[in-house]
Order: structure tokens, then sequence, then C-alpha cells
């Protein structure tokens, strides 16, 4: 099918383009990479009146590090991102998840603010920046905002966007001292949606134990669930099997209210989150203490 | 009412265009009925098949994913620019000497996902093309026969005198 017709804006500025969406307030949807939008519009499952083309608003894209950490403009591409030595060096999670997007292809145009704002709650990249207690920017006719990952997202594809505000830029605070991190997934072929993914940090103390623990879970939910109950379980503990062990089965009992459906059931997505978090606690575990 | 066209300039295959066409229309629509160039095919349009796959910026993406009006300005290759001079590409050749086409649907996009890796890469790994095509779905040729035929465009456009591997489905012959 084709899309259906739109009027086309394509803004040099984040003014301009916030300028057209308050003019059109409601019927107007920016367009970042395309990449899930268009398959939506070639559908027709999406018929946006005006569409706000983000594509040539240079001060929206790039990576920069700073001494609190490491800034990504919104309309970055996933593919630039993905082989970032800064982001490799500073945020290594976003690092490993990445690779897990669909395809080559996809990652050239799709953009970290897009697959952000999008609110998949299959995607990557939203359980990742809730994991690392990332910040979102966000600008409107009522000037700018921030807002942490975790607020960010309020429910099935829906988050604290305003239909007149711009995701413009995601900060990610520096790796604490003795911390690591892991991403894992599982889905039927790579690149495919996860059935199931986590996304978990861990800082050791100086006697080794857990010091703090972020575990996001992606796929079990509305949107990206941050599992408090497995952080709570293992959180001033001495990092053994049987800790990690407790945590993930915490994880996957009291965390989530996984859906079943055509892709996977309940009770295998709980079973997946009990491996996963134990894995990815491992890995991140191994790695902070090699810090 | 129709929409009133849209008109962009841009580089198609190495020489200046330009296009007027509905503003609504992706790439893949543009380049099949507005610049009569149909060897860009056209299957899914949800970005899961890529046999939509054309080179922007000699960087390969989804023509399904990408409107026409994105590419003002910007460098498009479809298969009917690989060859030069009358002369097939050295991958075009490879893939027709090993059957690497069989349906040939999917082909174009495999060619240029295929160009876009030897550009940067002139001696790929088997690792390394099977993830610049892991968005390329082909229902024929079991990929064997387009991971050798890559390879051996790849030892060709290296000078290299090269003999196709003898790999079969089951292993090694
Ligand atoms: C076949 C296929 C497989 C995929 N597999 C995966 C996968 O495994 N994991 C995964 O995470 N993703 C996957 N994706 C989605 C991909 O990562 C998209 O790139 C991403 O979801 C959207 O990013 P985009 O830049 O393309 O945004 P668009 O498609 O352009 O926009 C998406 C939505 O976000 C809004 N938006 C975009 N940018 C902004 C902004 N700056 N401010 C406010 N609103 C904004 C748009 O209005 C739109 O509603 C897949 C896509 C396809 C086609
Ligand atoms: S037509 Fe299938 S990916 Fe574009
Ligand atoms: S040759 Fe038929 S789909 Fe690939």
């Amino acid at each position: 099918m084709k899309p259906a017709p739109f009027e086309y804006h394509r803004p040099g500025t984040v003014e301009e383009a916030l300028a057209v969406l308050a003019r059109h307030s409601g019927d107007a949807k920016p367009l970042a990479g395309g990449q899930s939008l268009i398959p939506a519009m070639n559908f027709r499952l999406a018929r946006p009146a005006v569409l706000v083309d983000l594509n040539r608003i240079p001060a929206l894209a790039g990576i920069r590090g700073s001494a609190d950490g490491l800034r990504i403009g919104a309309m970055t591409r996933q593919r630039a991102v993905e082989r970032d030595a800064t982001v490799a060096r500073d945020a290594p999670l976003v690092a490993e998840a990445l690779p897990h997007i669909a395809h080559p292809q996809i990652r050239t145009r799709g953009t970290v603010g897009g697959s952000l704002a999008h609110a998949d709650p299959a995607a990557e990249l939203p359980a990742v920046m809730v994991a690392l207690d990332a910040t979102f920017d966000l600008v409107g006719p009522r000037g700018r905002r921030s807002i942490a990952a975790t607020e960010f997202y309020t429910g099935l594809f829906t988050t604290a966007l305003a239909p007149d505000e711009l995701l413009v830029e995601i900060a990610i605070p520096r790796p604490a001292p003795r911390s690591g991190s892991a991403f894992v997934e599982v889905a039927r072929r790579h690149g495919d949606y996860a059935l199931a993914g986590v996304a978990a940090v861990v800082a050791l103390d100086d006697a080794g134990r857990c010091r703090a623990a972020r575990i996001a879970l992606l796929s079990v939910g509305d949107g990206p669930v941050l599992a408090r109950k497995a952080a709570q379980a293992i959180t001033g503990e001495s990092l053994t099997a049987e800790a990690i062990k407790g945590a993930a089965d915490a994880a996957a009992s009291q965390d989530i209210d996984p859906p079943g459906d055509i892709h996977a059931s309940a009770a295998y997505r709980r079973q997946l989150v009990g491996v996963l978090v134990r894995r990815a606690l491992q890995r991140a575990c191994e790695r902070a203490r090699s810090h | 009412m129709p929409d009133p066209k849209a008109t962009i300039s841009f580089e198609l295959n190495g020489e200046p265009a330009t296009l007027a066409f509905a503003p609504h229309k992706t790439l893949l629509e543009v380049l099949r009925e507005d610049a009569g160039l149909t060897g860009t095919k056209h299957g899914c349009e949800l970005g899961e098949c890529g046999t939509c796959t054309v080179l922007l910026d000699g960087t390969p993406v989804l023509s399904c994913l990408l409107l026409g009006l994105a590419c003002a300005g910007h460098r498009v290759t479809t298969v009917e620019g690989m060859a030069a001079g009358g002369r097939l590409h050295p991958l075009q050749d490879a893939f027709a000497e090993l059957g690497a086409a069989q349906c040939g649907y999917c082909t174009p996009a495999f060619l240029l996902a295929a160009q876009a890796l030897l550009a940067v890469e002139p001696r790929p790994s088997r690792a390394a093309i099977k993830q610049a095509l892991a968005g390329n779905l082909c229902r024929c040729t079991g990929y064997l026969k387009i991971y050798e035929a890559v390879e051996l465009a790849a030892a060709r456009l290296r000078g290299e005198d090269a003999t196709p591997a003898r790999e079969t489905l089951y292993g090694h012959a």
C-alpha cells in the first residue's frame, strides 16, 4: 500500500520544527529515521496530516562526552552510536545492546531518539536508558525540561512527550567506579524483536558487595520495566551465585506480569526473565570486578 | 483532488536528476513509478525483507521506508547504476557465474548491500558478509552461493586470481 497524502515540512532548526508542530497541534508528527513511522504509514495504521521531517536539523545529531557523562542528540543514527568509540568506553551497555536492533539497513536510518520516543515495549534502547538512569531533554512551546527515563515511559507506546514537544537530547551519567553492565536478550532470529531481554548495571563497594543495581526488562510489560524487587534482593549482598539466583527469581516472580501472545506465552516469558536476569547479573558482576 | 507534485533534484546513478512526484511517495515508488527504474524490487513495505535496498550516499537503506522527498540533494544508487561502460560489475558477474541468483527477486538488493560492504572492507570475513547481508531475505538460494559470490567478486576486485570455493549445503565438497 502507499502512505495517505500528508503535508510535508522540512525545518532547518528546532524552533521552526516546534512552530510547525504547534500550528498543527495533534495532527502533526515528527519524522526521524522513519523506520517505525513509515511502515505504519505504508499500512495506513498511522495517517498523520502533517509530517515534520527532523533530518535536516544538524543541531539534533551528535555524540558529546563530558565530565558528567555522555550526551546523545535525538537524531543520532543508531548505526553511528553503535560504532562510536566514546559510547563504547562511557556507555558500553548502549554499545552492547545496539547490534540487537533489527538489521544494518534499519540502524543506518533509525535514530536513538526515534526508538526512545516510539516506546515499543520490545525495543532495546528504552530499557537500556532506564537501566542507565538516563535523562531525556524535551523542548516545546513551554520551554525545555528534563525527565528521567523511568518517568518518561507511561504506558504501551505512550510517553510523557506532548504532541507539540520534541525529544532533543539524552544524557547518560558517567559509569560509577567499580561498576559493570550487561545486555542479554532472546529473539527467534537475530534482529527480530526480543521475546524478553535484560539490561543490568551493578556497582560494587570496597568489600565487593553489591552497592547498587539497576535492572531493566524489555518485552515483558507495557514499556521498559524497572525490576525493583530484583535490585532490592541483591543490594548489600555478596554477589554469590545464590544471591544472583535470588534476584533473578524475584524478577521473574514479583517484578513482572508478562503478556502472552503468538510469539511467547506469559509462562515462557517469565522463565526467560529468570534465566536472562541471572546471566546479565553474572556478566555485569564479572565486568565490575575487572574494573 | 490529487496532490500537487513536488520536485527534487538529486544524483541518481551518477547523474544529476530532477524528478516530480506526489510528495507522499516513498523512494521505492518514486524509483519504480516516476523514474522508470524497476530494478529495485517491491516486497513487504515493512522493512522485513530488504528487497527494496538502494544506496543512499553509498550506504544501504530500505527505499520502502524512505520518503522520496528526503532524497533531495543526496546520492541514490540502484542496481541500474552498478554496470559501468556497458560492463557488469564484478559482483554481478560472480552472482551469475555461481548461481547466486535463482528467481532473482532479491538479487538487486543483495548486489547493492554487497557493493557497499566491499567499498569499505575489500577483504571481508564470512562473518562480516553475513552481517552486512543480514537485512536481506532470499527464498531460493539458501544464501551459501550468495556468500561465495561476494567472496569471489571481492577477490577479483583486489586483483587476485580467484577460484570459487567448492562448498555445498552439506559442507565442503
Ligand atoms: C523490520 C524492522 C525491525 C525492527 N527491529 C527492531 C528491534 O529489534 N528493536 C528495536 O528497538 N527496534 C526495531 N525496529 C525499530 C527501529 O529501531 C526504529 O528505528 C525505531 O523504532 C524508530 O526510530 P526512527 O528514528 O526510525 O523513528 P520514526 O520511525 O521516524 O519515529 C517513530 C516515532 O517517534 C516519534 N519521534 C521520532 N523522533 C522524535 C523526537 N525527536 N521527538 C519526538 N518524537 C519523535 C515519531 O513521531 C514517531 O511517532 C525495527 C524496525 C523495522 C522496520
Ligand atoms: S519492501 Fe521489504 S524491506 Fe522494503
Ligand atoms: S533468488 Fe529468489 S529470492 Fe533470492
